[in-house]
């Protein structure tokens, strides 16, 4: 059954029409985490949407300060894009003793194929996790290099506050078609993924 | 009434079908005027702050104080109204009208540790007719009763030494009760005009 109202069609063949403003976001899929050893986004990328969003919540790890990563699939069944980036933080300690901002080498690339840090050493104790957002910009594109930002904020074993900034860009002209999740050491025990595309 | 179209539901009980409509919900909007807080409190005045979103963001926009160069800041609290706990980190990028003393740091003025009291987001913001702040503040699974609640703001305002401040603030609200309000206030005097946005993310 479709919907038309004055003589205009909002909605046919369980699609809404794509003349009907709708939001911009659209969530694509959820992959919740339950002592995952990686969460993947291995369907859904394509060129449809220019930018993609991946949010993650709650993110606990089996493993004390193993930092979140990502790493970007171009085209094989291996998740080992080309990438250089950068990355910096701010932290604090819980007890007021110690802050930072400074440029973080030790989780940049330089035409590297291994992960990507993008939440630096959250703990695995009951309260602590890290919560972010991922950004990948037209990863269809045959063309140009992929762009990629990340910010998250995590709780550190020692108590600290962690604030990481990642961005860089997978240096292929190949389309990017997946997206994986993994810390750098143990599993993910808990935590929810979501992607959306954006208009 | 539901709707089906072609065996997929689009609309029921009240409702779009997930996957129809937009991922960044739009929940309620507050104006100031001369108003001392801006409160968006689970339960009131149609404010949704709970389970419903795995995130909510926060759209400041045009905040402009009513004395010079107050913080404007935010206060997290749980669901009998009290502050809760906070560690953070704080810091930003400046640089003057007049071209002078451009710098990235980190500023012990603007974080917590383990402190209850509010949280700056945007540090002595000038009260010029055409000074503002604006940006946005992330708060993630704010129910949570297990996890620490994490929440990232960036922003930038004018300075009240005539410069751009670009605002970056990070951290948790180090309680495994759920936080169901939260109050945005100048650090002294008012919000004279501004307003914020409440979204969720679906």
């Amino acid at each position: 059954m479709g919907v038309i109202s004055n003589g205009t069609t909002l909605l046919d063949a369980g699609a809404l029409d794509s003349g009907i403003a709708t939001g911009a976001m659209t969530l694509l899929s959820t992959v919740t985490a339950s002592s995952s050893a990686t969460v993947s986004f291995a369907s859904g990328i394509t060129s449809t949407y220019k930018e993609y969003i991946f949010k993650f919540y709650d993110v606990h790890p089996s493993a004390d300060a193993a930092d979140l990563t990502v790493n970007f699939r171009d085209g094989s069944s291996a998740y080992d894009a080309t990438k250089t980036s950068s990355f910096f933080w701010a932290y604090h300690s819980e007890d007021d003793s110690d802050t930072t901002l400074n440029y973080a080498s030790s989780n940049d690339l330089a035409q590297g194929t291994g992960v990507q840090p993008i939440s630096s050493n959250p703990g695995y104790d009951n309260d602590q996790a890290c919560s972010g957002t991922l950004h990948l910009f037209d990863p269809a594109s045959t063309t140009f290099v992929k762009h990629f930002m990340a910010v998250s904020n995590s709780t550190e074993p020692g108590n600290y506050s962690i604030n990481s900034y990642a961005s860089g860009y997978c240096n292929v002209t190949a389309a990017i078609d997946g997206v994986q999740f993994k810390f750098e050491s143990g599993n993910i025990d808990s935590g929810t993924f979501k992607m959306y595309g954006v208009k | 009434m539901g709707l089906i179209s072609n065996g997929t539901t689009v609309f029921d009980a009240g409702a779009m079908a997930s996957g129809f409509g937009g991922s960044m919900v739009f929940i309620k909007k507050l104006t100031a005027s001369s108003s001392s807080s801006l409160s968006f409190v689970n339960g009131s005045s149609d404010v949704v702050l709970d389970s419903t979103y795995k995130e909510y963001v926060f759209l400041y926009r045009d905040i402009h104080p009513s004395v010079d160069g107050p913080n404007l800041q935010v206060q997290f609290n749980d669901s009998s109204s009290n502050a809760v706990t906070k560690t953070s980190t704080s810091f930003y990028a400046y640089h003057a009208e007049n071209d002078g003393t451009p710098q990235l740091v980190y500023v012990a003025g603007g974080d917590l540790a383990q402190a209850t009291g509010p949280q700056p987001i945007s540090l002595d913001i000038t009260n010029q007719d055409d000074s503002s702040a604006v940006g946005y503040l992330h708060l993630f699974n704010p129910s949570s009763t297990t996890f620490a609640k994490h929440f990232i703001a960036r922003g930038t305002h004018m300075h009240d030494n005539i410069a751009v401040l670009s605002d970056f603030y990070a951290g948790y609200c180090n309680t495994t009760s759920a936080v169901a309000e939260v109050v945005f206030n100048m650090q002294s005097g008012n919000m004279a005009a501004g307003d914020i946005s409440l979204y969720g993310i679906a």
